[in-house]
């Protein structure tokens, strides 16, 4: 038996040390990546996780209410809150001033129920000097605690967890009846902007397309010398920054810009016709056009390259015309370099924010204005993570769609 | 691009618009960059050129904004420009503050993600490297997700960085992140990787394996065969890597806005601050700057590139 296994010189059975030989191996090469790895789930993948974590917690109204949070949990939606209710939002009330947490519980339910910030703050201060029968004297105090939506709103955030900021983000809003629905349409905001980032996108991402495609065509063909030399004009624009690229933009456009007094110069159009090009659809167009171009031009580039002149040579000596043969012959073989660099356009694209921030005006911010917003400026962050979590979904998704064509090891730079 | 000798008139016609097509393209490309380096030496405070600069007067011309500066944030700037004028600018003018910090920033998350990085691309593009795909995936993502949420979720992990120990962090959590150097330089570090990783992988692609083993042969222990054998030969890419990390970080503002505080200010967020604020043509003096700049690391990364090629072409495939 013993003769028909394969042996090592030192005795032990081939398969075994072979098997131990590449387990050594892949660990070799695991530790190598081990540290980076580590290193990118601390700094990345983790805040990404508390972030969206962070848009479905819940604990600003819940985690300092909790009496109130007891009652809700103990009588069913629809049950109209009656004197142990109201006894419990005095004592919540009184305990929130005390520890100076109403301001976080008043702007948790200012969110959902807009105007009830100073409801609350004001409770605040008064709940201590209540006295019982608590129904009456907290009614008494502002008539609005009577009203259902304030209930129906302290009733959704007493969840640890929550959906409605992503139904603010999807404008809907909390109805009396304690259930989401559509806000009316001239409430809306956040789907028009996710209609519209994505809307921008494809115009940048056609245009992009439409620029890139000669310019990439004729780098292809032109022999190594020169196309080496007008490849500089493109990747000049690709290692500049992009504030400076911004700024020259907004240099050009503005209405007293270059390009205006050019063409006012030239007597294109009158003075008082300027175009208005910046703070407005428009600009952002154009400038992050002219960003994104090279992402195009450059994977376009590459797979030009490799395409072969004797097809097209083929299909001209069979009869074709030009046409014929650059629509039949020469696009097709380009495909992949267009499905290449139009995701990666639109996958940059979707997510911009400097430049509209810069350029946009009001009617050419994206979604990623409005996280920034509720970032820094309405300090709504739960909203801010749900728009972002709905971003990175979508951002996602088109990542998982550009490794599926191009394979995400094949991208490449310069 | 030559066209052939069965080219139609019609064909000719076509091919010269295509050119001149082409060159429109090519100086939509290249115009809006060249077209802050004259502006910047405006005498006045506008952004557009003047009857005088247009004349060529040379009274159009100043270098007044590329002083501004220098001046801008100091103590005395009108002093005589003496040592203690010269020591004043250096230490308290807003954008040689700027251009430190963007230095200072950029140099650690360069060392950071091109060390972190070349390490992690020696494993990859191993054969054996089990999980490559997925692994790949995950390192290259800070490119494609948009900085925005990066920021975002930045924002919440470094309000208390020792919320990823679970139950093990500390009571009360730990010093923040938020506002501090190590904050901004281990974020810019991560959006840095993918580059490192893009551009070693690829050199890595065309390295002679053979000639490892040869190293391990002659008795050369891994570490020796990676400093004597293996980084020589990969290092234009492991050096244009870099560059693009550290151009990464010198370019990087949302970040720095979302958790840098003052103390961080860099060029980027002095400019965007200077866009945002008071607009005045020293941002066109910055942006010169900055242009010429990027020329030179074009140059540099170009050179690489050939070098690399020509160290191709003397190892055997």
């Amino acid at each position: 038996m013993s003769d028909t296994i394969l042996r090592t010189a030192d005795g032990k059975p081939l398969k075994a040390a072979l098997q131990r030989a590449s387990a050594v191996a892949r660990r070799r090469a695991f530790w190598l990546v081990l540290p980076l790895l580590a290193f990118v789930v601390i700094t990345f993948v983790v805040p990404i996780g508390q972030m969206l974590s962070r848009s479905v917690t819940n604990d600003a109204f819940s985690a300092n209410m909790p009496q109130l949070v007891a009652w809700f949990e103990a009588n069913p939606e629809g049950t109209e809150p009656d004197e142990a209710a109201f006894a419990a939002l005095a004592a919540d009330l009184t305990n929130a001033a005390a520890e100076r947490t109403i301001g976080s519980v008043a702007t948790r339910i200012n969110y959902d129920v807009s105007g009830t910030r100073s409801l609350f703050t004001s409770a605040g201060r008064k709940a201590k000097k209540l006295e019982a029968p608590f129904k009456e004297s907290v009614v008494a105090m502002d008539p609005k605690w009577g009203e259902p939506i304030v209930w129906a709103a302290m009733r959704n955030a007493s969840a640890k967890l929550t959906t409605s900021f992503y139904q603010a983000a999807m404008d809907r809003k909390l109805s009396a009846k304690g259930v989401f629905e559509k806000a009316p349409e001239d409430l809306q905001v956040y789907l028009k902007l996710f209609g519209r980032t994505l809307a921008l996108s494809a115009v940048v991402t056609f245009l992009c397309l439409l620029l890139g495609y000669p310019v990439a065509h004729l780098l292809a063909s032109l022999p190594m010398r020169k196309s080496s030399l007008l490849m500089i004009l493109v990747l000049l624009p690709f290692w500049t920054s992009l504030l400076v690229r911004t700024t020259s933009w907004m240099v050009l456009l503005q209405e007293q810009g270059i390009l205006n007094n050019t063409l006012v110069g030239l007597g294109i159009i009158s003075d008082e016709n300027r175009f208005a090009l910046m703070y407005n659809q428009a600009g952002t167009i154009i400038a992050m056009t002219h960003i994104l171009l090279p992402f195009m031009i450059l994977p376009l580039y590459s797979v030009m390259k490799t395409i072969p002149v004797s097809y097209t040579r083929a299909a001209r000596s069979l009869g074709a015309t030009s046409w014929t043969t650059f629509r039949r012959i020469y696009v097709p073989q380009t495909v992949p370099g267009i499905g290449a660099g139009g995701i990666l356009v639109f996958i940059l694209a979707v997510g911009y924010y400097i430049t509209p921030a810069l350029v946009g005006g009001a009617t050419g911010t994206l979604i990623s204005n409005q996280i920034a917003f509720h970032m820094q400026d309405s300090l709504n962050w739960s909203l801010a993570a749900a728009l972002a979590a709905m971003l990175l979904g979508a951002v996602l998704a088109l990542y998982w769609v550009y490794d599926r064509l191009v394979g995400i090891d094949n991208m490449k730079l310069g | 691009m030559a066209l052939p000798i069965y080219a139609s008139p019609l064909e000719r016609v076509w091919h010269k618009t295509y050119l001149l097509i082409c060159a429109g393209i090519f100086l939509f490309l290249i115009a809006p960059i060249l077209i802050v380096i004259p502006l910047s030496f405006n005498a006045e405070p506008y952004f557009t050129f003047t009857e005088k600069m247009l004349s060529f007067d040379p009274e159009g011309y100043s270098l007044r904004w590329y002083d501004n500066l220098l001046t801008h944030g100091m103590q005395a700037p009108d002093m005589v420009r003496d040592g203690t004028w010269w020591s004043d600018m250096w230490n308290n003018a807003q954008w040689i503050r700027a251009a430190k910090n963007s230095a200072i920033v950029g140099f650690w998350s360069t060392l950071l993600a091109t060390s972190l990085g070349t390490l992690a691309a020696l494993g990859l593009s191993r054969p054996e490297m089990p999980y490559r795909k997925l692994i790949t995936a995950i390192l290259l993502s800070p490119m494609i997700v948009p900085v925005i949420i990066t920021a975002t979720g930045l924002f919440f992990f470094y309000s208390n960085p020792c919320s990823v120990l679970g139950p093990l962090a500390p009571e009360g959590g730990c010093a923040r992140l938020t506002s501090t150097y190590l904050g901004v330089i281990l974020a810019h570090a991560t959006l840095g990787i993918p580059f490192v990783i893009i551009t070693v992988t690829a050199t890595l692609t065309s390295f002679d394996k053979s000639l490892s083993r040869a190293a391990a042969n002659l008795g050369a222990g891994p570490v020796r065969t990676f400093f004597k054998v293996q980084l020589p030969l990969i290092t234009p890419g492991v050096v244009s890597g870099a560059l693009f990390a550290f151009v990464t970080s010198f370019d990087e503002v949302v970040v720095v806005l979302f958790i840098g505080s003052h103390e961080q200010q860099t060029i980027p967020r002095q400019m965007w601050n200077g866009i945002r604020e008071q607009i005045s043509p020293s941002i066109l003096a910055v942006a010169t700057i900055l242009v010429i700049i990027s020329i030179a690391l074009l140059t540099v990364v170009e050179l690489l590139r050939r070098r690399s090629e020509r160290l191709r072409g003397l190892t055997p495939q």
